[in-house]
């Protein structure tokens, strides 16, 4: 606890969020199990995993949007805002679309669609910075401009764009309160490689120097263009958080499920990971991914944390800090457990320490990493 | 063999998205259709699955020119062919469960006896355990559901397997699991496969041959082997 403040303070801090859904039957559902992660200016962190592990729900929780049933423990700290405990009228006059920009899943269905893409670009300009007529009509075109909208398509309703074209429109819309923090959920669903790239470069090149982006995507190429850092999911719990270069290049991914997602990749070895996951009203006390580890043992039937890997750049240490007493209360596994791994990896792994943080009780490297052939542009 | 000749077809008679296509499937083969989203590939793996009528042109399975298009399709020429698409949600019945999905086409040609037994064989080939078959769509993933949409698809046991954007939503190890379960049948089966796609990795990985959507339309004619 007695870590020296580092600085600049993160844009995001995420601490312990937990979220589950309570169910019909007094069952609960664990959506999201002890995220911790700090997200700096002019980082961009992509979230992956398959559909159902919880970065969907990760991503609403940030945005204030759980429905009535879920139950949320931790803390999201946007400047010194948590959104976690933020009352609705404080998210939606002072966080969604100002501090935090929503490029959504489907634009098609963020998008109003009786409305023209101007009529809709003016209405938020209006709502979040207060430009009125005459200057409106400029400013939304800047809008457009800013996501390389095409003006001349302006006054078109969203069913008379194409995909990439209602993708880069819901982006303006997105941009438009220059929020600090671009949350990104599946932005590219459903698009081909071409946009897919046009789009996540996008969206890095806003992210600039001051404002830090989260994309939330189980497409590992997209991420691997863009993310600095790499958080992998499973189960409702983040096992990974590394480096972005070191993830998808040597020495690649320490987390058993993150090499076997890689592995599984048509340019690598293209063999799935035997099995599914577990349900997440379900889950086993130990290692979730044990029925399909390889690796699996007796020590993982205790739950492994996540060493080291809490903090961002620059947070040394900070990370254990919180992850040890909170660890040992929820499932008794030691802080010293917890403490010894991330010496260890400080050891193996001298100065990466702080971004390479792996839930696993044996996190070897792949002997044999094969790169990705696309390269980074 | 699975012939395209000439097929012209779309939702616009002045202004058709496939134009004068030809396309072959040798049996056993495996091809991947490659084009950009919007391109009209879906509409020409409809055709190709006796889904869509085209405006010009025919089919021809096994050396039999196709007679009819959806339910007017023969039986024997409409279950030669497992059909998936690229999102389950849209082509499963949120009433049924899994089970219930797996089995309609056994149901609608009169071979409920047969769905204990194929089913469970069937849930194995995708993955699918017991637990997830008595579920209903809005109970399981994306990747679920999907695996179960390939059950159907092979349910029949049909020559001709077309997959339209089959994993395009899913992560990479379901990705990888689908086309394995495919392969699998394939090499059980020497069944035929028309896999449309954007992926270019993928489906050069996945298929013996791929073929670009430019290269099948209009002039540039005949099916060029890469
Ligand atoms: S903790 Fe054990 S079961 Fe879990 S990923 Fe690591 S080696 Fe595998």
């Amino acid at each position: 606890m007695t870590a020296p403040a580092p600085a600049p303070a993160p844009v995001l801090s995420v601490q312990g969020l937990s979220v589950r859904f309570r169910m019909r039957g007094g069952a609960y559902v664990s959506a999201v199990t002890d995220a911790r992660f700090d997200l700096a200016a002019g980082e961009c962190l992509a979230l992956v995993g398959e559909s159902g592990c919880g970065k969907s729900v990760l991503a609403s929780a940030l945005l204030g949007l759980l429905p009535a049933n879920a139950e949320t423990a931790g803390s999201a700290l946007l400047g010194d805002l948590d959104l976690l405990t933020a009352d609705e009228r404080t998210l939606a006059r002072t966080v969604r679309g100002r501090r935090v920009g929503l490029v959504p899943q489907s634009p098609a269905a963020h998008l109003t669609p009786v409305r023209t893409v101007r009529s809709q670009l003016e209405e938020t300009l209006r709502e979040l910075t207060g430009v009125r007529r005459p200057e409106l009509r400029e400013a939304a075109e800047a809008a457009a401009d800013r996501a390389s909208f095409p003006r001349g398509h302006l006054d078109r309703h969203p069913h008379e764009l194409s995909g990439g074209l209602a993708q880069r429109a819901a982006t303006a819309l997105a941009l438009v309160g220059d929020a600090p923090l671009l949350l990104a959920d599946e932005p590219t669903t459903g698009l081909d490689r071409e946009l897919v790239d046009r789009t996540v470069d996008e969206l890095r090149r806003h992210v600039g120097d001051d404002r830090a982006l989260l994309l939330i995507t189980h497409d590992l190429a997209a991420a691997r263009r863009v993310a600095d850092r790499v958080a992998v999911m499973y189960a409702s719990r983040i096992v990974e958080i590394a480096d972005a270069e070191s993830f998808f290049g040597d020495p690649g991914p320490r987390h058993p499920y993150a090499r076997g997602l890689l592995n599984a990749l048509p340019e690598r070895e293209f063999t799935p990971i035997p099995g599914m996951p577990p349900e997440l009203s379900a889950l086993p006390d130990g290692c979730a991914f044990a029925p399909r580890c390889v690796r699996a043992d007796e020590a993982c039937t205790a739950l492994p944390v996540l060493a080291g890997g809490g903090g961002g750049a620059g947070r040394d240490g900070a990370g254990r800090d919180g992850a040890g007493p909170d660890g040992a209360g929820r499932d008794g596994a030691g802080p010293d457990g917890a403490g010894d791994r991330g010496v260890e990896d400080r050891r193996v792994d001298d100065g990466r320490v702080e971004s390479q943080g792996v839930a696993c009780h044996h996190p070897h490297t792949h002997p044999r990493t094969v790169a990705l052939e696309a390269p980074r542009a | 063999m699975l012939e395209l000749r000439s097929v012209t077809a779309g939702y616009d008679r002045r202004d058709p998205v496939v134009r004068d296509v030809h396309l072959t499937v040798a049996p056993g083969e495996a091809v991947g259709l490659l084009g950009p989203s919007g391109c009209g590939k879906s509409t020409l793996a409809r055709v190709a699955a006796l889904l869509h009528r085209p405006d010009r042109g025919q089919v021809v399975i096994d050396g039999e020119v196709a007679r009819g298009w959806r339910h007017r399709a023969p039986r024997a020429q409409r279950t030669a062919f497992g059909v998936v698409f690229q999102q389950p949600r849209l082509s499963a019945d949120p009433r049924l469960t899994l089970t219930q999905l797996i089995a309609e086409p056994l149901r609608a040609t009169g071979r409920a006896a047969e769905v204990p037994g194929r089913v469970a064989d069937l849930a194995r080939t995708v993955g699918l355990g017991d637990d997830l078959l008595a579920r209903r769509p809005h109970e399981v993933s994306d990747g679920q559901l999907q695996r179960a949409c390939l059950a159907r698809a092979l349910v029949l046991d049909p020559r001709w397997l077309i997959c339209d954007e089959m994993t395009a939503m899913l992560d990479a190890s379901t990705t990888a699991a689908l086309v394995a379960a495919v392969e699998g049948y394939r090499a059980r089966t020497g069944a035929g496969l028309l896999a449309v796609g954007h992926d270019k990795v993928l489906l050069e990985r996945w298929c013996d041959r791929t073929v670009h959507w430019d290269e099948l339309s209009g002039d540039a004619a005949a099916d060029r082997t890469t």
